[in-house]
């Protein structure tokens, strides 16, 4: 026995979360590596010139090679894929075909609009959800309060199954034109955030509550609670000790599989309340045909949802240490 | 079985709803345009922007067009688009995620990881894409959503796959040489058909959700063409002046797709119609029929100036809710007196109420159990006098609690140290370094090595037996005057038995603490316990000291109970001996002894009036007719030995359950 085991410490090459946390990094490069790739010849798949596209029939040839030339078109594939890599670190990412802006700053404006607006929406959930449904799980164990329980199954369920911009629209309807209380569009101020992010969180609220009530009503009918019942712990060790830690997992699985959603709910939401954020550039620049604003958001909606799952699996592996040994 | 599932979703009022609705909306899809159009399509710009009214039930738009006729003569174009999408969908997914699963272990996890990343994508992230490189359009809005959808296909398709691949009947079919495309249309696809279909209705319902909103943001059906989502998307551009526009396109999509879900969900309820609520469960293993619960007999008088005891309950009862608001009573009057360091065994056939009666001693009877008991005494202090908070305190410190599965009844998400230290954090307000040093004294005493490193460890990291000894050590941590330890034995294998036995033994000799054992298993109680306790039909029906019990049983119930354990002088040719008939259940309890059902010896009297738990000599007996030293169906001899302990005293693992 080394003396490291003798103070309770493992060693090194014991130490699983090491492990997995290395091979879910390498999986999360691939998965970048392979989204790098897509975007990039998305533009070589676009059917005809892309800048020709954009410019119309009508423009002189001489603009569009000057356009070519300045996108690097005419370039060999590799150095194109060369330019574009190099770009995403420099922030060189060409310009946008439409307003001839630089990308890097129609993007950067966009971001943290969309950012705050979604981390904002992740918060309210997270904070609204779990309480809610542990709270509802709690007062409906072993078929306690059944008239709670179908009121909340019903309720739950019809949220969960309106989509966010429908029920933007409604909001709208009721909350800026029916009654003149709050702005219906832009970012200014925080009423602006009410409407887009009820109307982003309501439906992952809905659909996480009422995963943590059901995982809350397992979790109170396991063995082990009734140990810790046997203990007469104050509830509140019973609920926040014994019971929330064995809901986390689950919690957060749903969780990190609600934030990819929420991201591309975002881009929609977005386009209702003429948020200024990535979501409504992104559609502008496909509808008009902008390509290297298209691309790079892709690009980054992409990566975000693929750093967000890695992030999500590793906090689940850190709480819940049986996780790491599941992988394969 | 087939049939009866049917009825349950046909019958189902989500599926009669869903249907309704779908109907009416193919229906309009049919007859839509060819009704419709014109009105649809007829601009009139003196009638533009108009409320409602009786010629335009939804008002007109900015052209004047009339809003109902849009949106009914654009039904068509929205189902189509959204069929389309799925059935794009799937067949991409479905034959993806089949081949996979059928594919060597490597390619399984390969191709499971690639739908894993795709999966993770938003849809609107691939129809962005999508539509970036097709260029918008209806035909890229399906595509675009076509492809999101596929990869949930996928990932279904191959989960089922996997699992019957992995079944009994498909290894049966590879032995036999069945080809990989003949095993995959005739075992893999029926089996998994029934969940696919359900999917495909609920993907109906995002399909056309995600195809309104691509044509909503301008990225779907292009004008003049129009659907359910151009209309919402155009009428929010009016909805100051126009809001039914919107709100009309908006309930249509909602409600269609509400349709699709319903119908899905009631279909998916009726395949699972097993499921059911755990208390459910719970009471419909007690029985279904039921009879009111009978006036309980008289508790025999307790001889006064008895020494302090560990436990005492007097006239216990437990009630649960039956079926039709009725009440069903699982333990019926029981009367249990533990002395200090007394060791006690309760034996009895599963239903009996032991475990219930050890339940409600601690007063952790789970709703919607309810406990009416005239006096319950733990540790000398009548609890009925005890202020509440000091009554958890005695019942966290001087009762402990040892269960089953030592597998479950750890929390898995703390760490040892946590669950050992609190009690005494909560009840003693010790420090948790003090407390500390006692878990390691609690482990050590329980034989467990390198405590101290095993606080820092979860659950998981132990085996069985270490985890039901650590058990074991937690409940000592108050160091308890009484431990109440339910079938602590029955889930671990037999070496294991041993020790755990061992240490209960040791425990009581060194600290004096009083055990309640319950178990089903005549010889651990033979093993271990002063007295026995049997108990039938929710009742105590003969105790007395254990030696004197298994050698001569008064009870016709103890002494079948005692025929039934076979021990190394069974001969191994004759028939497992079991009691002929079944336990009652507690809905159904007979008026006189519960056993006369079943008792060769039972007359008129036994089944019609309750034989009261009577004293004699050092045995209490409930039995009109109790058997003589001299009756048959006496115990064989093995368990009546002497010896405590040794191998050889033991009956075979594995046989030793009666009738579970």
């Amino acid at each position: 026995m080394t003396t490291a085991t003798l103070t309770g410490r493992r060693p090194a090459n014991a130490h699983p979360w090491l492990r997995f946390a290395v091979r879910r990094f390498g999986g999360l490069l691939v998965g970048l590596a392979v989204l790098l790739v897509a975007t990039f010849l998305m533009v070589h798949l676009i059917p005809g010139d892309p800048v020709r596209n954009v410019v119309g029939l009508n423009a002189k040839p001489e603009d569009v090679e000057r356009m070519r030339e300045a996108l690097g078109l005419n370039l060999p594939l590799w150095q194109q894929f060369g330019r574009y890599l190099s770009g995403l670190f420099t922030g060189d990412l060409g310009i946008s075909l439409r307003t001839r802006i630089p990308v890097s700053t129609v993007v950067a404006s966009g971001l943290s609009a969309s950012a705050s607006l979604a981390a904002v929406a992740f918060v309210a959930v997270i904070l609204i959800a779990v309480p809610l449904g542990m709270t509802v799980g709690v007062l409906t164990a072993r078929g306690r309060r059944r008239a709670l329980q179908t009121t909340f199954t019903a309720v739950t369920g019809l949220f969960a199954s309106i989509p966010g911009f429908l029920l933007a629209v409604g909001l709208v309807y009721f909350f800026a034109v029916a009654n003149p209380w709050l702005p219906v569009s832009g970012r200014a101020g925080w009423t602006s955030y009410l409407m887009p992010v009820t109307a982003l969180a309501i439906a992952p609220i809905a659909g996480l509550s009422r995963i943590v009530r059901s995982q809350t009503a397992v979790v109170l009918g396991e063995d082990y609670l009734r140990t810790a019942r046997s203990k007469q712990l104050p509830d509140r060790l019973l609920y926040l000790r014994h019971t929330l830690p064995n809901l986390l997992t689950a919690t957060l699985t749903i969780g990190g599989m609600l934030l990819p959603g929420l991201l591309g709910g975002a881009v929609i939401i977005e386009n209702v309340f003429n948020w200024p954020g990535i979501g409504t550039q992104v559609v502008i620049a496909v509808t008009g045909k902008d390509f290297p604003v298209a691309q790079t958001i892709i690009l980054i909606l992409g990566a975000a949802v693929l750093i967000v799952n890695a992030v999500v699996d590793l906090i689940i592996a850190a709480i819940d240490p049986r996780s790491t040994l599941r992988e394969d | 079985m087939a049939s009866r599932r049917l009825r349950a979703i046909v019958g189902a009022p989500g599926t009669v709803v869903g249907l309704v609705i779908l109907a009416i909306v193919v229906v309009v899809a049919i007859i839509g345009p060819a009704v419709w159009q014109d009105r649809a399509m007829t601009m009139n710009v003196m009638e533009a922007r108009q409320g409602i009214s009786a010629s335009h039930w939804l008002g007109t738009d900015v052209l004047g067009r009339d809003v109902l006729a849009r949106i009914l003569a654009s039904t068509r174009t929205s189902l189509l688009l959204a069929l389309a999408a799925v059935l794009l969908g799937s067949a991409i997914g479905f034959p993806l995620g089949a081949v996979a699963g059928l594919l060597p272990p490597r390619g399984r996890r390969l191709v499971g990881r690639g739908i894993g990343i795709a999966l993770a994508f938003p849809g609107i992230v691939t129809a962005l894409f999508i539509c970036t490189v097709i260029g918008i359009g209806a035909f890229g809005g399906v595509l675009a959503i076509g492809l999101a959808m596929a990869p949930g296909f996928a990932r279904l398709a191959q989960t089922l796959g996997t699992a019957v691949a992995g079944s009994d009947y498909v290894a049966a079919a590879r032995v036999l040489g069945v080809r990989r495309g003949a095993l995959l249309r005739r075992y893999v696809l029926p089996n998994i058909a029934e969940p696919l279909l359900i999917t495909v209705t609920m993907a109906a319902s995002d399909a056309l959700i995600a195809l309104a909103a691509l044509s909503y943001l301008g990225l779907g059906v292009q004008p003049p063409s129009y659907d359910w989502g151009r209309v919402l998307g155009e009428g929010l551009q009016d909805i100051y002046t126009t809001p039914a526009v919107a709100l009309g396109a908006g309930a249509a999509i909602v409600l269609t797709g509400l349709a699709f879900n319903l119908l899905g969900e009631s279909m998916a309820h009726g395949f699972d119609s097993r499921a059911g609520s755990v208390s459910a469960r719970a009471l419909r293993r007690m029985g279904r029929s039921l009879l009111p619960g009978r006036g309980l007999p008289a508790a025999p008088p307790e001889p006064d100036g008895e020494p302090r005891v560990a436990l005492r309950l007097e006239d216990l009862s437990v009630y649960f809710p039956g079926p039709d608001g009725t009440l069903v009573q699982p333990v019926r009057g029981v009367n249990l007196t533990v002395g200090e360091g007394e060791m006690v065994g309760i034996v009895g056939e599963s239903g009996s109420g032991k475990s219930l009666t050890a339940l409600a001693a601690a007063g952790l009877v789970p709703y919607p159990g309810q406990v009416r008991v005239q006096r319950r005494e733990i540790a000398g202090s009548d609890v009925a006098t005890m202020h509440p908070e000091q009554l958890r305190k005695l019942l966290g410190t001087d009762l402990a609690m040892v269960f089953q599965d030592p597998m479950t009844s750890l929390n898995p998400a703390l760490r040892l140290r946590r669950q050992l230290t609190e009690k005494l954090e909560v009840h003693e307000g010790i420090t948790r370094a003090e407390a500390t040093e006692r878990a390691i004294l609690a482990l050590t005493d329980m034989r467990i090595t390198a405590a101290r490193r095993r606080l820092d460890q979860f659950p998981h990291e132990m085996s069985g037996g270490m985890r039901q000894r650590i058990m074991i050590a937690m409940g000592l941590m108050g160091s308890p005057s009484l431990l109440i330890a339910d079938e602590p034995t029955t889930a671990l294998d037999v070496t294991v038995q041993a020790q755990i036995i061992d240490l209960l033994r040791a425990l009581n000799a060194e600290h004096g603490t009083a055990v309640v054992l319950i178990s089903h298993d005549v010889s651990v109680i033979n093993e271990l316990c002063h007295r026995m306790v049997v108990m039938y039909g929710g009742r105590i029906v003969e105790q007395g000291p254990t030696a004197e019990v298994i050698a001569a049983p008064r009870h016709p119930y103890t002494a079948a109970l005692l025929a039934a354990v076979p021990t190394l002088q069974t001969g191994r040719e004759e028939p497992l001996a079991s009691i002929p008939g079944q336990p009652p259940s507690p809905t159904a309890m007979p008026a006189g002894c519960p056993f006369a059902p079943r008792c060769a010896a039972a007359d008129a009297t036994c089944r019609q009036e309750m034989p009261p738990l009577i004293p004699d000599g050092q045995r209490d007996l409930a039995c009109w007719h109790p058997l003589s030293e001299s009756d048959e169906g006496r115990a064989p001899g093995g368990l009546a030995s002497p010896r405590v302990g040794s191998p050889a005293g033991r009956s075979i693992p594995g046989t030793r359950r009666v009738r579970t």
